[in-house]
């Protein structure tokens, strides 16, 4: 291109100062040769050659003030080429010219942008049901911990790209005993312990999934993943559609979430909304022991990222899990805990503990609760919530985690927009305190959400006293 | 491990790993494509026809060149940071697609929504393009895990500059990586400056090759801007990694002649030093007085070389220029995989 136009330094940049030409008319310059420095207030910058040819003409004088971006600046002509038409600029483009920018040509012009669209809505996710578990199938007691143990330990018998990596699943046997007896199966070379380094091996996860591998993480707690955070999201979260879909991150992100017991504010914090306000990400948070084996073993199978949150408090109990060769749960999708009419408590891991005992006490006072587990945060199972809230027209929230933008603010969000007119009452959310966790124990029961909050919710979306 | 080197030293030195003229054409022809992509992207970024950040590769040719020219395409994985575009081209990506994708066009490698610095090729082995200072470390001894445990004989080889070399997780991963012995080169490119901050202001120690001596982990300092020193040294520390020896480390001095990204104040270094560099240590330079010295090949033979890249390169750009942008759909595609 014969044209030699003034460059923009920066996408934010509509003119400057040629502060200076290098070459003169009747130069010869050849490819990567100075031509000119440009100025803005914030940066100098040289024009260079691309091509090779002959300085014909200096079209905007140096010192000039004011040059438009794209204002054709000078002629350089390659062997062959003259001077004609086709390449000499219509005007002079400089602040004094403030019709400069008609003598942009139109090859050398910034795409002008599609029509604007919206890019249409958002697909909808639909989640799969349950499946029908095979008649008179046996059900055993398990805590949340076996289970958990259970779905590991099936899937890496039955993909030998699935290992797990962290600090103590190893020769500790796990530092809350979840992945025991995996290292004695499996051998070392699939039972990772890790040095105490989550930023680093989670990024060397997230590489293995590049890869093709399909790694479980274990994070000690999810409070040490904040280390991690930045492979989570910028990393794995992301890279899908950073690559238009070429690059997958098939992982886990697993570990005990939420408060525990008398370990203060940096052991004890609920990540739930952090996670769940990721695309990119899917986000687990099971309560029954039931629902962590089946979910865990669908986040292993998952071809994506997910997040899956445990609870330290919830590891010990206990729960009611088929027996089966193969039992997998749908990721999205809510339990309907309980069927009711009278009013919508939604919530998640250990907040179903409190919503669960809450509706206890409701129901044996009369209330008829709808109490439903969401189970997964990402996709979000709304068209449930939003069911049952036409049904009850009132809705309360349970969960650990602060007020400020949590999962209970998502749902009153969204039962805001999508079933307004279906309200009897305004949502109301219980959730942990607005604090940092305190360590003195009758603080840390002040800061938790309880049961009571959970029933004088419910009495008072139900106008009851 | 005390080979030195210097990038601003133009003496011959002694010992220096000889081209055969076939390498020596292969490596002018790949840096020169580097040269003449990065100076068409500078131009068109200029044009406002690419938006954002735009980190350009111009004067540090050599490294991946030399680099790439002693690994095993196809298989070994490579990974770097936000200065990518050479790696892509020397990997064999197609220039159309990663100048399509600086211009944000539905025929980008990323279907335009990656930019400059998210470009990937699973059928190159290239892991990107990382915009996080220091990410693609991990990643890179990730890559290399899934080598050792699919005991598949690939190397990754890791790059960054001297300014990630300063971040916590790289030292997280030297750790890792050597002791699991993972099959991983660690290249870092010294280009002197980390952004408009010279490594003296910034590292408290400037010999970056000995920076994994606390892991045992062993280093070489490179004259960067030599692709036959850089080739020599790579397959020393490919072959190292590719045997079971766990991790190398190659510093390569090196040099890049424009900013640190298109809008870069330049107020940091002295143009002397610049002209400096250019003149007398430019990489693509070396191997065309060395051809030509050796009286295999003719200017005229080069000229046509020139040529054919100058098309590569237009054809790139007129295909990035006019390729449509993504359809508005692509908004809400690649975000997650439907099981």
């Amino acid at each position: 291109m014969p044209q030699i136009l003034m460059p923009a330094l920066s996408p934010t940049m509509e003119e400057g100062k040629l502060a200076k030409w290098l070459v003169k008319v009747g130069d010869t310059v050849k490819s990567g040769d100075v031509l000119a420095e440009i100025e803005t207030d914030k940066a100098t910058m040289e024009v260079e050659s691309v091509d090779e040819g002959v300085v014909k003409e200096i079209l905007v004088e140096e010192g000039t003030e004011g040059v438009k971006v794209n204002t054709p600046i000078a002629l350089v002509l390659g062997e062959g080429e003259e001077v004609g038409e086709g390449n000499r600029p219509a005007a002079q483009a400089t602040s004094s010219d403030p019709e400069g920018q008609s003598a942009v040509p139109e090859a050398a012009a910034a795409p002008v942008p599609a029509e604007p669209k919206t890019g249409g809505e958002a697909p909808k996710f639909v989640a799969q049901n349950d499946p029908d578990l095979p008649e008179g199938v046996e059900m055993v007691e398990l805590t949340v911990r076996q289970a958990l143990n259970e779905a590991m330990a099936e899937e890496m018998r039955s993909d030998a790209n699935v290992f797990i990596m962290g600090e103590e699943v190893a020769e500790y046997q796990g530092a809350y005993k979840v992945t025991q007896g995996l290292l004695q199966e499996f051998g070392p070379q699939r039972v990772i312990d890790t040095p105490i380094t989550e930023h680093g091996f989670a990024g060397l996860a997230v590489g293995a999934a590049f890869a093709g591998l399909k790694p479980i993480v274990e994070f000690m707690t999810w409070n040490f993943a904040m280390q991690a955070i930045d492979q989570i999201i910028n990393s794995a979260a992301k890279q899908l559609y950073m690559s238009g879909g070429q690059v997958k991150a098939p992982m886990v992100f697993r570990g005990p979430n939420g408060v525990a017991s008398r370990v203060a504010a940096q052991h004890s914090q609920d990540y739930s909304a952090w996670y769940s306000h990721v695309p990119g990400l899917t986000v687990i948070a099971p309560y029954s022991a039931a629902d962590a084996k089946g979910l865990l073993k669908a986040a292993i199978r998952s071809p994506n990222p997910v997040v899956f949150l445990e609870n330290e408090i919830l590891y010990g109990s206990t729960g009611l899990v088929p027996k089966m060769d193969d039992f997998v749960l749908p990721i999205g999708k809510a339990r309907i805990a309980r069927k009711g009419a009278d009013v919508t408590i939604v919530s998640f891991s250990i907040g179903m503990r409190y919503a669960t005992q809450a509706t206890e006490k409701l129901v044996a006072a009369g209330v008829d609760v709808e109490l439903i587990d969401l189970r997964t945060l990402r996709p979000m199972d709304s068209d449930t919530v939003i069911e049952s809230v036409k049904k009850t027209g009132r809705l309360v929230t349970v969960e650990e985690g602060w007020p400020q933008g949590g999962i209970g603010a998502e749902l009153a969000a969204r039962v805001m927009e999508q079933a307004f007119d279906y309200l009897d009452a305004p949502v109301l959310r219980v959730t942990g305190k607005d604090v940092p966790m305190p360590y003195a124990a009758n603080l840390e029961k002040l800061a938790l959400p309880h049961v009571d909050e959970v029933i004088a919710a419910v009495n008072a979306v139900t106008y009851r006293s | 491990m005390a080979r030195k080197a210097t990038a601003t030293s133009a003496t011959t030195q002694p010992n220096v790993p000889q081209f055969t003229n076939e390498q020596d054409l292969d490596a002018f022809r790949e840096m020169l494509l580097i040269r003449r992509f990065e100076e068409k992207a500078g131009q068109m970024y200029g044009m406002g026809l690419i938006g954002g950040f735009c980190h350009l590769y111009i004067g540090q040719e050599a490294v991946v060149t030399g680099i790439t020219m002693a690994s095993e395409k196809g298989k070994d994985a490579q990974i770097t940071g936000y200065r990518d575009h050479g790696h892509m081209l020397v990997m064999g990506l197609d220039p159309k697609g990663v100048m399509a994708e600086l211009t944000g066009r539905q025929g980008g490698l990323s279907k335009g929504k990656g930019g400059s610095m998210h470009m990937f090729s699973n059928e190159h082995r290239f892991y990107g393009g990382n915009g996080i200072v220091g990410a693609q470390v991990s990643l890179g001894a990730g890559l290399a895990f899934a080598a050792k445990y699919t005991g598949d004989g690939s190397v990754s080889i890791a790059y960054f500059g001297d300014g990630a070399a300063n971040q916590g997780q790289v030292y997280e991963s030297f750790n890792m990586a050597k002791l699991w012995k993972l099959p991983v080169v660690f290249v870092i490119e010294n280009n002197k400056y980390a952004m408009g901050t010279s490594i003296e202001r910034a590292a408290a120690t400037t010999d970056f090759s000995k920076r994994g001596a606390s892991f045992d982990i062993p280093g070489e300092q490179v004259d960067g801007m030599d692709v036959r020193m850089v080739h020599d040294a790579a397959k020393r520390a490919i072959e190292h990694a590719r045997s079971g020896n766990g991790p190398y480390i190659l510093e390569m001095l090196t040099y890049r002649y424009r900013g640190h990204s298109m809008s870069d104040p330049a107020k940091y270094r002295s143009k002397d030093e610049v002209t400096k560099y250019r003149q007398e240590r430019d990489p693509i330079e070396q191997v065309r007085a060395r051809l030509l010295e050796a009286g295999s090949v003719t200017e005229e033979d080069l000229k046509k070389i020139e040529t054919d890249i100058r098309a590569i390169v237009t054809e790139a750009a007129d295909f990035a220029t006019n390729d449509p942008e993504p359809d508005a759909s692509e908004l809400w595609t690649d975000i997650t995989i439907e099981a």
